[in-house]
């Protein structure tokens, strides 16, 4: 659990001091009923298919995740500090797509996107911000209109 | 996290938001987030428990329906697994080597792979996947890649090596994975399925590629080079197990 008491403290003082950057908030979109939704997954949880080039350390760009590759994911994040065996056992505790496409079939989401994003959550995320608009681009043609985004 | 929500819904994308820290999210405000009091790595609460993802799920998307944000809301409840009692600790099943009467740190290291592997394909078995991978090698590659960080000309080349160096964490991440699936291939001795912080314990405190990796951190933590330094001191060993030194040390 992460709060002061459930963390390891050296870490906790790591997440206390570590800078965040200021933003103005953003104005939430309005859209459709959720029932009429394409839902795409964008996670800093570093996941990439196996054999697929790499995340550097520090990367701040994105890997593309087809719906149908969950078996194929492995974690390229650089912390050692998360629980990685949950996502082991359960690719759905980071990457819920079998619920996803679980909610579409009962109607209560209107569709799962086909294409799927996974940043490296642990790089400085300023500079993703090129790779966002690219990434937000990519999902507007997948006519996806909600995210879902996931941390690890 | 909450920066790539910005940007996304500033580029006209709506976003919902899982929060494991909350401290973070409540600076950077994203337009709308849901707290949860899950460990780290687990922002959909426990795995193998479909219904309860689902509960989270639906109260992230639920979000979307607002447009008054910034949006902080908090999920009520543990994960179930956060609740189960320690009175019956779990024993792992795999029997290891006596890897530290070997005098080569290398071939005790290969000895403990090759002893770990049927758990490990159990477990592949089981799941009908694996997250070990990322770094392209075979495992025993990992191993004596990792292994050979420790030999100060070992650790020279990589220091040469350009990008490859870049890459050192996905050598830790697949000799973790690989071990921590081969400990959840089946439950223990008292049927039970390992919490995330007993397999950690048993990794950092019974393994051979533990030592390994205790050794690469001080072998590597005073490194010249500040990359190498890096990965030394932040990218081998958790924190809740940096207090451990190495056999012999």
């Amino acid at each position: 659990m992460a709060t002061a008491e459930n963390v390891d403290p050296k870490l906790w003082q790591i997440l206390q001091k570590m800078k965040t950057p200021d933003f103005e908030p953003t104005t939430p979109l309005s859209g459709p009923a959720l029932s009429k939704r394409r839902v795409a997954i964008v996670t800093t949880a570093a996941i990439q298919r196996a054999g697929e080039r790499p995340f550097s350390a520090h990367a701040s760009d994105y890997r593309v995740i087809p719906r149908d590759a969950a078996d194929s994911l492995t974690i390229g994040h650089i912390s050692v500090n998360f629980d990685r065996s949950g996502f082991q056992r359960d690719y759905n505790v980071v990457f819920p797509i079998d619920r996803l496409e679980e909610l579409a079939q009962r109607g209560e989401i209107g569709s799962v996107a086909d294409y799927h994003y996974a940043f490296l959550g642990s790089s400085n995320p300023l500079k993703m911000e090129a790779a966002a608009g690219q990434v937000a681009g990519l999902l507007k043609q997948d006519r996806v209109d909600a995210v879902l985004l996931t941390p690890v | 996290m909450g920066v790539l929500a910005h940007y996304l819904e500033r580029a006209g994308v709506a976003t919902t938001q899982i929060s494991l820290i909350r401290l973070h999210t409540e600076k950077i405000r994203p337009p709308r987030a849901l707290w949860v009091p899950f460990q780290l790595g687990r922002p959909l609460g426990d795995p193998e428990d479909p219904a309860f993802q689902t509960r989270v799920l639906r109260s992230a998307l639920a979000l979307l329906e607002r447009t008054d944000g910034p949006v902080l809301e908090i999920f009520p409840d543990d994960a179930p697994s956060s609740a189960a009692t320690a009175a019956d600790a779990w024993v792992c099943p795999i029997g290891l080597p006596a890897g530290a009467h070997d005098p080569d740190p290398e071939a005790a290291l290969l000895d403990e792979i090759a002893a770990i592997q049927p758990w490990y394909e159990l477990a592949r078995e089981r799941h009908g996947r694996t997250t070990v991978g990322a770094s392209g090698m075979d495992i025993a590659e990992v191993a004596i890649r990792l292994n050979g960080l420790l030999d100060p000309q070992g650790a020279g080349s990589f220091e040469e090596a350009g990008e490859s160096r870049k890459q050192l964490h996905h050598l830790v991440g697949d000799l973790r994975a690989y071990y921590t699936e081969a400990a959840t291939a089946q439950p223990g001795r008292t049927g039970l399925t390992p919490s995330s912080r007993e397999i950690e314990n048993w990794f950092w405190e019974e393994t051979e590629a533990a030592q390994m990796l205790l050794r690469l951190r001080d072998r590597l933590s005073d490194s010249a080079d500040p990359e190498l330094a890096f990965f030394g001191r932040l990218l081998t060993v958790p924190f809740s197990h940096q207090h451990l030194a190495p056999a012999g040390s």
